[in-house]
């Protein structure tokens, strides 16, 4: 600060203060909202943008690895370079659409798995005692309380050769030599399953913890049985359940990488593993780019459909 | 030693032997007035043999009987744990019984599970199904009967007619406003003609003035389709105007049954008699035993009373007398001769209507007595009012007696 900027007097800037925070307190509402709208603008929007830039560029031996989208030449002339040859090559090359198909197989897969095992689970919770409930709730959240990773080795000392499960059925002798479960498609299904089924189980609790349990009564008074009964009003009455546990469990199954890594070895193919090669085994920014932008592009499918249920269901209550 | 309510009190009953004829949703029937009266070997519809209900140490039901006669609208009045929601629910087969037998129309229910009961139930919170429209809410029971989709379309018509909600058969039941709901779990219950319908605290979810107006609709409903009703309250009032008789429930027991008025009049017990309105209670030893009266001496007063049964002189009875049957004027003459009592007021509660008289008497108690205010107290003498010296005094019909 130079002395010719004669020091504000300290009571100068108040009322500009008074105002701003006047402003502020009047609109509560939007500064509020500003907060997650800022930070999804910086976080998740400008990164999208760049990496939709980066998949329109080519590769480069430069640093970052690609052509730059708009460059000056000497005499001024702005030019815009937009390549689409990146996802040309994703259609053309068999691999990443086998790729796409594989992931979201085991994806799909993996969520109906889970559909059939957390629903009844959720439905067993919901109906135990006021002692068990908060325990058996417990042992479903317990697992996030060990590393996600340290948990998928633990599964590769499991699956392995020589592993627990091997060890364990030889000992047994119910099997002569080792079943092969480690780096195969089982043990991708296994880990996908374990790991995501919380997110089944949760939603689906929460959904069916709010249901009225005089309404099975009331259909049984009314002649039904519970086979009919289940058909009827429970499964109808936790379909916002069922499409949240399954979105939660579909959306990052599908990017997954490293479970598919670890426990699937060479040998199962998903996409967040070719995104995760593509980037940094051979630096091909621009196909990772690509590659991670028609992700998206899959992924978003199911989140509108889950926010036009969840749009649904806040109408009906 | 029971005081039971005498013969006379029968006859209280309005048109004990007239049967009418009334007009239902199944056409015309003839039913009795009171059925539990003119039985004529005719079975009763219910029978509730010696059941007991235990939860862990807590005994819900304690060893019940009753019988419950087609047409009936029987209401079961308890206080909240007396085992009145548990004994409906049994019935409607949602709880298993420890011991005892319940029979429908003649039918062992223990292996019957609720899906194949021949009763319906109307659930406290109604239990309508969210996720269908008022119709097809009605129309469930129906099609789980396999009811034909044109009887079915038929029927739900005439119940949507009768609760007068044909407007709203398409809304969601949260689109309804909280009487619409309870008319709709009425319809769903009543379109399957039950033998018997089922209703846990029917009135409980509406706001005060709405509950005064469908207790009259709920029982002219109950006469026109000439289904046998239980309800289960714990509002004195409601049971009081629904019931052709009720029950009064305490810690899994009856306390007493019959028409509301044998019960108001002449409750056996000191915990009806206080349940049921309020009562001053005496207690006091019978000092004399007539061949149509009985007098009892109690610290206050002695009691006479011309309606007694016989009891043996010197036993010890209670004596209750309710607020509205004694008679309070302005005296300062002592007390002279029986069911006269002199005291001095204690208090005034002013209701508009009424007024409540607290009333110390020679002994220290201090009684309730309630009096019209039929003209307004211009003269200052003839006004009761705080200190007054006052007289009491009733007729020898008015005193109940209370055997515990």
């Amino acid at each position: 600060m130079s002395d010719a900027t004669a020091p504000e007097p300290p009571g100068a800037n108040r009322p500009f203060a008074k105002r701003m925070m006047r402003k502020l307190q009047d609109n509560w509402r939007s500064v509020i909202i500003a907060i997650p709208f800022f930070w999804l603008l910086f976080f998740f929007l400008a990164p999208f943008f760049i990496v939709a830039k980066i998949s329109l560029a080519e590769l480069a031996i430069a640093s970052p690895p690609f052509t730059k989208m708009v460059e000056w030449t000497d005499s001024g002339i702005m030019t815009i370079r937009i390549v689409f040859d990146n996802f040309t090559y994703i259609f053309e090359d068999s691999l990443y659409f086998d790729t796409y198909v594989n992931s979201l197989k085991i994806s799909v897969t993996s969520t109906i798995i889970c559909l059939l095992f957390g629903y009844p689970v959720a439905y067993a919770i919901v109906r135990s005692g006021p002692v068990a409930k908060p325990i058996l709730l417990f042992l479903i959240i317990l697992p996030f309380w060990t590393s996600f990773l340290l948990r998928v080795y633990a599964w590769m000392g499991l699956l392995a050769d020589q592993g627990t499960i091997n060890n364990l059925l030889i000992a047994l002798g119910i099997i002569d030599e080792p079943i092969r479960m480690l780096y195969t498609e089982f043990a991708v299904f296994v880990g996908v399953v374990y790991t995501y089924m919380p997110f089944m189980i949760l939603p689906l609790y929460a959904n069916m913890e709010k249901l009225d349990g005089s309404l099975n009564e009331a259909a049984a008074d009314l002649g039904s049985r519970p086979t009919n009964t289940f058909f009827k009003v429970t499964l109808p009455l936790t379909i916002p359940g069922i499409v949240a546990g399954c979105l939660l469990v579909f959306i990052p199954a599908t990017g997954e990488y490293v479970i598919p890594d670890l426990l699937g070895g060479g040998n199962v193919n998903m996409i967040g593993r070719v995104l995760f090669n593509e980037f940094s085994r051979n630096s091909d920014w621009p196909v990772a780019a690509a590659v991670a932008i028609v992700l998206l592009f899959l992924l978003v499918l199911p989140i509108m459909v889950f926010q036009y249920y969840q749009g649904k269901a806040s109408e009906a209550d | 030693m029971a005081v039971v309510p005498p013969a006379g009190a029968a006859a209280l009953a309005p048109n004990s032997l007239q049967t009418i004829v009334r007009h239902g949703l199944n056409g015309t029937q003839t039913v009795s007035d009171t059925p539990w009266l003119d039985q004529d070997g005719q079975k009763p519809l219910v029978q509730i043999k010696g059941v007991s209900k235990k939860y862990g140490d807590v005994t819900a039901v304690d060893n019940v009987d009753l019988d419950i006669y087609s047409g009936e609208l029987f209401c079961l009045l308890g206080g909240s744990g007396c085992g009145k929601s548990t004994l409906l629910r049994m019935l409607a087969g949602f709880e298993t019984l420890n011991t005892g037998q319940i029979l429908i129309d003649g039918v062992d229910m223990a292996d019957v599970p609720a899906y194949e009961r021949p009763t319906n139930m109307m659930f406290q919170s109604y239990a309508l199904f969210p996720h269908m429209s008022v119709e097809k809410n009605i129309a469930f029971g129906l099609q789980q009967d396999r009811v034909p989709k044109n009887d079915i379309t038929d029927r739900v018509h005439d119940i949507l007619k009768l609760v007068e909600l044909e407007k709203f058969k398409k809304r969601k039941p949260q689109q309804l406003s909280g009487g619409q709901r309870q008319r709709v779990a009425l319809a769903r219950a009543l379109v399957k003609q039950p033998k018997l319908l089922l209703l846990d605290e029917p009135l409980a979810a509406l706001d005060k003035k709405l509950r005064k107006q469908t207790q009259f609709e709920l029982a002219n409903i109950q006469e026109q389709v000439g289904v046998t009703f239980i309800v289960v309250t714990h509002d004195q009032e409601e049971a009081m105007t629904l019931s052709s008789r009720m029950a009064v429930m305490d810690a899994g027991r009856f306390q007493q049954i019959g028409t509301p008025t044998e019960i108001y009049e002449f409750p056996t017990s000191r915990f009806v008699a206080d349940f049921i309105g309020s009562a001053n209670i005496f207690e006091g030893r019978v000092s004399e035993d007539g061949a149509d009266h009985i007098t009892v001496q109690t610290d206050a007063v002695e009691i006479f009373i011309d309606h007694g049964q016989s009891l043996s002189v010197g036993s010890r009875i209670w004596v209750g007398l309710r607020p509205e049957k004694i008679r309070i004027i302005k005296s300062d003459d002592a007390a002279s001769g029986l069911n006269q009592i002199s005291g001095k007021v204690d208090d005034i509660g002013y209701l508009g209507e009424t007024s409540i008289y607290k009333v110390e008497l020679p002994n220290g108690q201090i009684i309730d007595i309630t009096a019209p205010n039929q003209s307004r107290p211009m003269d200052r003498e003839q006004r009761i009012t705080w200190e007054d010296k006052v007289m009491l005094s009733w007729d020898p019909s008015s005193a109940m007696l209370l055997s515990s």
